[in-house]
């Protein structure tokens, strides 16, 4: 018993950094209803980015430079690809997305190099044990997972307070709400779009700082955007929570078919399992789980 | 002036019904399947066939079948990859676990399997939609993955599955020519059927799914019928690119020759063309496959020494940069930069 709930917890961690990832497609789904498939690339680039300047300087000062460095990226998308591609359907954008991947994933590479670095934030990465008290010798859970989880948590805290008790936060929930009434009360809309996708670059960051941190920063950490697209779908490409509930549920799904059913099919399942188990739910709420209802009129 | 359509009236159906109404584009096909079949043969080197020709072929081919499903009847899918995996093993399995097996009739077959598994993983489409779907056909793209990696009967029990001699009907096609010329048969074949089937009946219902669907199905478009059937015609040609790009232009494959990298390769290819062309699947696989291979040679062009790895980040970065600066020209793509042309053709080079 103790080993399921072993499996549970490292599934459920597993999750709130799946999580991470989709917040960020999230956010600007959200806000300008782009599928922004660069998300992976902005996590790569941004803990690259973060991991090279480390290199030079103490982490204070490199973090802020990042976050500076992915508002300057935000500013030039936004000015760049959506402007001149505004009111263009939603495949055309998502295509465009794509290109700023390839360029992103470039460029990146490019400037910072593309070995393997290590990012050390000072965690211990030593696994502990925790509720010795109820199981017998206790669960076995990792450190590192264990700070990610709480890292996701206050950027959820953070996330939503900023769109519930700030003005910018209202103009964003106006946005995503309906574009046209929200230009037509005065919301600028590519100040909003700036902010989302610095908001989303910065996301990308912490994103990046964790896997990076996990698995070293290399540019396999860009694919972890497809493991968050099983998350993505599952919670509703429109929720912040569906995107964290979604996650957790993904995870543990993962953690679980690989313990448990892994060995009667083959091992490796953990690549399309999070797909399927997504499309089951999704075959009983299209929308995702926390998704908007998609109202469809002739 | 050049693409002026004055006196040349229709004065019988067949006419107004013609594939190509106008004089201009008859000949314009002509040339193309001349220069195709004859100019090529005479002029092309061993390299351009192996290397350029017959991958753009099966490309194109590839994206046309994508085209049906995503540019026709709208449902967007990141999963031609896996179809065109399906199409590959199939026909190999077909091949080595049946006896006198026509090769040709192989391939085609492993384009019906990949038809039936393309119309599976399309029955989510009837209550998913939108980029939902194309999340939810990654799953096909993955599942397919793993199915040919892990188990290894598909592959029968080696690392590489190794194709057939390519020998039809008593006629071997071995060398580059002989395959180049097999493989444009097909194309040109399986393209005119394509460009028939978007023009006529079923056609129509894609599209008008593909505009709205529930519009679709209140004027009495059945939208199981029509959806499934294009994952299947979609599918049945992805199936065919994957078992001619598995025999013909690798002769020996592993299962990740066909990973999400190939679904996303044809997908920009029909972006780029366009979408809901024929034509555009063409032009965008040109574009698509010779973009790469042309800024490889540049570095190497202006005796510009740098490291492979360099080589691949830039190539990637141009790559990006170059779809976006197309997609903000002409987000519809080459086909529609080609209509423009045509308009302009018109009267050029009078003003009016």
């Amino acid at each position: 018993m103790a080993f399921f709930f072993e499996v549970v917890l490292g599934g459920l961690l597993a999750g709130v950094l799946y999580s991470l990832v989709a917040l960020g497609f999230v956010l600007i789904f959200k806000a300008s209803g782009v599928f922004n498939f660069a998300q992976g690339a902005m996590v790569l680039f941004a803990a690259l980015t973060l991991v090279r300047l480390m290199g030079w300087v103490p982490f204070w000062i490199a973090f802020p430079i990042t976050c500076a460095v992915m508002i300057v990226l935000a500013f030039i998308i936004e000015r760049v690809v959506l402007r001149p591609l505004v009111n263009q359907e939603g495949i055309i954008l998502f295509m465009a997305t794509l290109g700023i991947a390839f360029f992103l994933e470039g460029f990146g590479q490019t400037i910072w190099g593309s070995d393997i670095y290590t990012l050390d934030l000072g965690i211990p990465k030593d696994p502990m044990f925790i509720l010795e008290s109820i199981f017998d010798g206790g669960l076995l859970v990792d450190k590192l997972d264990v700070f990610a989880a709480a890292v996701a948590g206050a950027l959820v805290v953070g996330l939503a307070l900023f769109f519930q008790k700030t003005k910018v936060g209202l103009a964003l929930r106006a946005v995503a709400d309906d574009h046209q009434a929200a230009q037509s009360i005065g919301v600028p809309l590519n100040y909003i779009w700036l902010v989302v996708w610095s908001a989303a670059g910065i996301v990308a960051l912490v994103a990046g700082m964790v896997w990076g941190a996990k698995l070293g920063v290399q540019f396999s950490i860009a694919l972890v955007a497809l493991k968050a697209l099983p998350v993505l779908i599952l919670g509703g490409f429109t929720s912040v929570p569906g995107a964290i509930i979604g996650g957790l549920i993904i995870g543990m799904g993962e953690k679980i078919s690989e313990v448990y059913l892994g060995p009667i099919i083959g091992g490796g399942i953990e690549n399309w399992f999070a797909y399927v188990l997504a499309l089951v739910f999704l075959l009983f709420r299209p929308q995702g789980l926390f998704g908007d209802k998609i109202i469809e009129r002739v | 002036m050049l693409y002026r359509e004055t006196g040349q009236y229709k004065t019988s159906y067949a006419a107004d019904q013609a594939m190509f109404p106008i004089l201009q584009d008859r000949i314009g096909i002509v040339l193309i399947l001349i220069v195709a079949f004859i100019g090529v043969p005479l002029i092309a080197t061993q390299y351009s066939y192996t290397g350029i020709l017959i991958p753009f072929l099966i490309l194109a081919l590839a994206a046309i079948g994508l085209n049906i499903l995503t540019g026709y009847c709208g449902q967007l899918s990141l999963g031609t990859g896996a179809f065109m995996a399906v199409g590959a093993y199939a026909a190999y399995n077909l091949v080595i676990r049946v006896p006198d097996m026509n090769i040709l009739l192989a391939i085609f077959l492993g384009g019906g399997i990949a038809a039936l598994f393309g119309v599976l993983f399309g029955l989510p489409s009837l209550r998913i939609k939108g980029f939902y779907l194309a999340v939810a056909t990654l799953a096909a793209q993955f599942f397919v993955d793993w199915l040919f990696i892990r188990i290894k009967w598909f592959s029968n029990y080696a690392p590489n599955a190794n194709a057939p001699d390519l020998t039809i009907f008593g006629v071997s096609f071995s060398s580059p020519l002989e395959r180049y010329l097999f493989v444009l048969t097909i194309v040109c074949v399986m393209a005119l059927i394509a460009k028939n089937l978007v023009r006529g009946r079923v056609g129509r219902a894609w599209m008008a799914v593909r505009d709205m669907d529930i519009a679709a199905e209140i004027i009495g478009i059945r939208l199981l019928h029509t959806k499934l059937l294009a994952f299947a015609v979609s599918s049945f040609y992805c199936g065919v690119a994957g078992a001619l790009w598995a025999f013909v232009h690798l002769g020996a494959w592993e299962p990740l020759t066909f990973d999400i990298n190939r679904s996303f390769q044809v997908l920009f290819m029909v972006i780029i063309g366009g979408l809901g062309s024929i034509l555009g699947a063409f032009l965008g696989a040109a574009f698509i496959f010779a973009v790469p291979i042309l800024i490889n040679q540049i570095p190497a062009t202006f005796g510009v020494p740098i490291s492979t790895a360099l080589a691949a980040h830039l190539e990637a970065m141009i790559f990006g940069a170059l779809i976006i600066f197309f997609l903000i020209t002409e987000p519809h793509g080459f086909a529609r930069l080609w209509q423009i042309g045509k308009e302009k053709l018109r009267l050029w080079p009078f003003p009016h």
